[in-house]
């Protein structure tokens, strides 16, 4: 036995093993023995797929180069299969709001990627200029569109300048942008947690002294804080800012999916002659453009017979937010438009080496200042958007987690720490909120305890990143060995 | 002249008062393929980094004379200028982005943008790059070099002479080239693309455009070049017609005669025939110096000298023997054989090592002379150390003094940092930490690197002194053939990570010239030197 079959057994036995036996016993309630059946049958099915790959290398090496994706696609296959309490409906409902929520942040993650910054963990910066934007909006009670307007005016130039300063800091870290990245970002979540628990109101008075606040603040002014006037409190309710930019336009849900597929077909096709007819743009695929297209076509009959058939539970989905969409949309498109210019071109330049971009005359420093910059006042804006939806702000938490849980989606997506695109935001965002929604039924249905499936979400996140930055470096050593073995 | 492009008028430079330049005349003449040749340090790169306006010149305070082209003085302050005058560089490491197409590599910061509605409100940065009018210049560009690949490919799968052509087009590219610098085009290239290269090479300076073409391969000069300018240690030796001189007479200029060989005592040197150290088929991949298959044994007691040009892996050599770079072949040492990539097991086994890399690898700059000194005996011998394998520093600093006063190193105490001392000091601190080792053989790189003149003598009056005294077998590698032809008993040159031949220290200079230029194989039997 060659070391290659081996190395396959064992990991067939491992991985199959131990999905199979949570699988069967999920599946029929079995005990033990049922674990045990399933197992066996995990490994040998798990040995069979390693073996069919070996038969074509090409597909092998396709899913070996997207193996994180390829992880979470069968997370939330087995997902499916185990849970019986998720309905489909709740299920798309659940999916689109969280997608809607987050995918702005997402995109707010690609252009650092192209400036070989890597991921930029400091966009949770970004959400704290958002946050502080949001509590000053509320402390002067501007309501509703007009409220969300003053959160983007008024968040911008914090986001910028925090930006500025931590590109600065990125030039000044140069090949640890990331840990530099998390590890300012903790540094920025001290700072901002001693203005909003003490500053507020123990340094910068919120009333002149001694006045009596439920005299002189009002009503949202005194829910923005704790009761004895100092500190920001630990939940606030955003009031009419919920839904500022979700509420301005709603459609039907089935309306949006045609207007989407149609959308996406269109510019499926679109892509694809224009890739024939000048191969300098790349290389066209007809067939992964037919796949695209039945998918778009499928997705529009089901709509449509939804529509006709005024079927009660699909009709009643929760409606699309298409300002928000929208939005979304914009960025995704202004993104390509942005690497497409001059300065996309030199945030490419830059990414690719920093030496030969200097030699070319390109100021590298500037250019990376640049995309710290954008990206942030990105995140800023999304987390805007992620918060207008939600409704309420956790004061102190809401921002910390945004970094890791943006960083793992486009991980998952297919995104590297040197690869990135909008496309990965978006498969990643699909992906990686369905492996949040499903993971607490899960825990449920496998281990007997949803709480199994909240420490499930925490250990794919984590994982994600952890096996995302390992590949990474792994690939680059193997580069470097086969480089040696030439 | 009045077709006299460019010109270095009583060009000098120094260095913290140590000049590498010495009052250098050239005239380059449009249309033609002038050669600069000379050895490691004979002042190329630095003639051609003032041409250039690169900030190691103007950081170290400038330099003397003038250059000027068409008659007036060019005063360039960084590589972008130089492009406003015409002037372009083909590098030697490519200067190209793999992950780009070959039209993008062309075109790098360079790009042609055009408007749209964006840029008119938020400024020039945000032009749309106008990728037509890109590839149909990069096009024109392949096409003059006759390039048939396809302008929207990637470089990454490129093979190396196709890159070599992009690096090529892109000069080209640049409107109003008028010059264009050659650094070792070919040092890269298979026999077949280095043809294709030289083949451009002179359509170009047919076209007008004149060529400063660096390299080392005597006969591709000769066969492509109009003139020949040899520089030797800072000084412009001689300009030549190519069709008034011959590859034998370049050689001999390009090594000189400035050697004072001081070898008394050589004819009386003995030692034995037994073979301490065997090499076969030894391949290093140690990156800018890799070594592709050398055979070398050593014989003990003798001092064995490395020599070659930059880049041509003599460094590879012991870093690979030690382990230091991946290294694959067959080593016997005293009979036994030597693990492969693995430096513990090779120290271990009496084999002691004093890198190039003397700063970086060689010593703790921030440790005291002592532990320097000690180190590598007490980690690899185990010597140094209490029973209980801590630190004794009482034999540490015993052994130091010895040391301190064998070798006469200069310091102010032996906790003295290591960092402090002066280069040759340094040096002498590694040499104790290799005979705290007690060797049966030992690798030393460049040994006078970084090390004033008064002191270099020292240094390799030593390594003699060691041999003689001692016994010690020694490999010195150096790029500086005048200090192996002193102590070596013979001396292999390396040229592009093989074995180009074996000499004698007293064997003439063309032969070195020759042999480190790789020429001497076509030569064979043809001219007798």
């Amino acid at each position: 036995m060659d070391k290659k079959t081996l190395r396959n057994l064992i990991v067939s036995v491992v991985i199959g093993g131990f999905l199979g036996f949570f699988a069967l016993r999920g599946l029929f309630g079995g005990g033990f023995l049922g674990g045990i059946v399933g197992a066996i049958l995990g490994a040998g099915i798990v040995y069979l797929i390693a073996y069919l790959l070996s038969l074509f290398p090409k597909l092998a090496s396709f899913l070996a180069n997207n193996i994180v994706t390829v992880i979470f696609v069968a997370f939330v296959l087995l997902g499916f299969m185990v849970t019986k309490e998720i309905t489909l409906k709740n299920y798309i409902e659940q999916l689109f709001e969280s997608v809607f929520r987050n995918s702005f942040l997402l995109l707010s993650l690609i252009i650092p990627v192209i400036a070989g910054l890597g991921m930029n963990f400091g966009i949770v910066i970004g959400a704290i200029s958002a946050q502080l934007a949001l509590i000053l909006v509320r402390w002067f009670d501007i309501p509703s569109t007009l409220g969300f307007v003053a959160c983007i005016v008024a968040s911008t130039p914090l986001a910028m300048l925090f930006g500025w300063l931590t590109g600065k800091l990125y030039n000044n870290t140069r090949g640890q942008e990331m840990i530099a990245g998390l590890i300012v970002s903790y540094f920025a979540s001290g700072i901002y947690l001693f203005i909003l628990l003490f500053a507020v109101g123990g340094i910068i008075p919120v009333a002149a002294k001694g006045a009596i606040l439920k005299e002189v603040l009002t009503r949202t002014q005194r829910n923005l804080l704790n009761p004895l006037g100092v500190g920001i409190r630990v939940s606030v309710d955003l009031g009419s800012l919920k839904y500022s930019l979700d509420g301005i336009w709603r459609l039907p849900f089935v309306t949006f999916t045609i207007i989407a597929a149609v959308g996406f077909l269109a510019w499926l096709v679109i892509q694809y002659m224009r890739k024939k007819k000048n191969p300098s743009l790349g290389k066209s695929n007809l067939l992964l453009t037919i796949a695209g297209s039945i998918v778009c076509v499928f997705f529009v009959i089901i709509s449509a017979i939804v529509l006709i058939t005024k079927n009660a539970t699909y009709m009643a989905l929760r409606p699309a937010p298409m300002a928000t969409i929208i939005v979304i949309a914009l960025l995704a498109v202004a993104t390509n438009f942005l690497l497409k210019t001059k300065l996309g071109q030199d945030f490419r330049s830059v990414g690719q080496s920093q030496q030969i971009a200097r030699v070319s005359g390109i100021n590298v420093d500037r250019t990376r200042i640049l995309a710290t910059v954008i990206s942030t006042v990105l995140a800023a804006w999304g987390m805007l958007i992620f918060l207008q939806n939600i409704g309420t702000l956790g004061t102190y938490t809401q921002h910390s987690q945004i970094g890791m849980f943006a960083v793992a989606s486009m991980l998952v997506g297919g995104a590297t720490t040197s690869k990135a695109a909008v496309k990965n935001a978006f498969i990643g965002v699909l992906l990686f909120q369905s492996m949040f929604i499903l993971s607490p039924a899960m825990g449920r249905a496998l281990f007997g305890n949803p709480l199994y499936g909240e420490n499930f979400r925490t250990f794919m996140v984590y994982g994600v990143i952890a096996i995302a930055l390992g590949l990474y470096i792994w690939r680059g050593l193997k580069a470097a060995k086969n480089k040696v073995e030439e | 002249m009045s077709d006299c492009l460019l010109s270095f008028k009583n060009v000098s430079k120094s260095y913290d008062g140590n000049y590498v330049l010495k009052n250098i005349n050239l005239d380059i003449q449009a249309g033609e393929i002038h050669a600069l040749i000379g050895e490691n340090g004979a002042g190329k790169s630095t003639l051609m980094n003032i041409l250039f306006g690169m900030s190691v010149i103007h950081n170290t305070g400038g330099f003397e004379g003038q250059v000027e082209m068409n008659g007036k003085p060019m005063n360039v302050k960084s590589p972008h200028e130089a492009i406003d005058y015409g002037i372009g560089m083909v590098h030697q490491e490519f200067m190209l982005i793999p992950g780009f197409t070959i039209t993008e590599n062309i075109k790098l910061n360079r790009e042609i943008t055009r408007n749209n509605f964006i840029s008119a409100v938020l400024g020039e940065r945000l032009k749309s790059l106008d990728y037509k009018l890109m590839n149909m210049d990069a096009r024109k560009a392949l096409d003059v070099l006759g390039m048939d690949i396809e302008e929207y490919t990637m470089v990454a799968g490129l093979p190396v002479g196709h890159m070599q052509f992009v690096e090529i087009a892109r000069e080209i590219d640049k409107t109003g080239i008028k010059l264009l610098v050659f650094d070792e085009p070919t040092a890269v290239l298979a026999e077949s693309e280095a043809a294709n290269l030289l083949q451009a090479v002179r359509n170009l300076a047919a076209s007008g455009i004149a060529i400063i073409f660096i390299s080392h391969r005597l006969d591709e000069i000769t066969s492509l070049a109009d003139r020949v300018t040899i520089l030797r240690d800072g000084e412009l030796i001689v300009t030549k017609n190519v069709k008034d001189t011959n590859i034998v007479e370049i050689a001999e200029l390009m090594v000189g005669r400035n050697v004072n060989i001081t070898r008394d005592d050589a004819a009386q040197r003995t030692y034995s025939e037994e073979i301490v150290l065997d090499v076969k088929g030894l391949r290093v991949g140690m990156p800018g110096e890799w070594v592709k298959g050398v055979d070398f044994s050593v014989k003990k007691g003798e001092i064995l000298g490395i020599g070659g040009l930059a880049g041509h892996g003599k460094l590879g050599i012991a870093n690979g023997v030690l382990g230091i770079y991946p290294a694959s072949g067959e080593i016997q040492f005293q009979g036994r054989p030597l693990p492969l990539n693995n430096t513990k097991q090779v120290l271990a086994s009496g084999i002691a090592y004093l890198s190039e890399d003397r700063k970086g690898v060689g010593l703790w700059l921030d440790e005291s002379i002592e532990l320097n000194i000690a180190f590598t005996a007490m980690q690899i011998h185990g010597e140094f150390l209490s029973p209980l394998g801590l630190q004794d520093s009482k034999k540490i600093h015993e052994n130091a003094l010895k040391m301190i006063a064998d070798l006469d190193i200069r310091c102010t105490s032996s906790l003295q940092t290591a960092g402090a001392l002066s280069g040759g000091n340094q040096q002498k601190v590694c040499v104790g930490r290799a005979l705290t080792q007690k060797p049966q053989l030992l690798f030393i790189s460049e040994p006078t690197r970084g090390i004033d003149i008064g002191a270099k003598k020292l240094i390799l009056d030593l390594l003699r002194q060691l041999s003689e005294e001692e016994g010690m077998t020694i490999v010195m590698t150096s790029s500086e053939l005048a200090e192996l032809r002193s102590i070596c008993d013979k001396i292999i040159i390396v040229c592009e990570g093989q074995v180009a031949g074996i000499l004698q220290p007293d064997a003439p200079d063309a032969e070195f010239g020759l042999m480190m230029s790789g020429a001497n194989r076509k030569l064979e039997g043809g001219l007798a030197v």
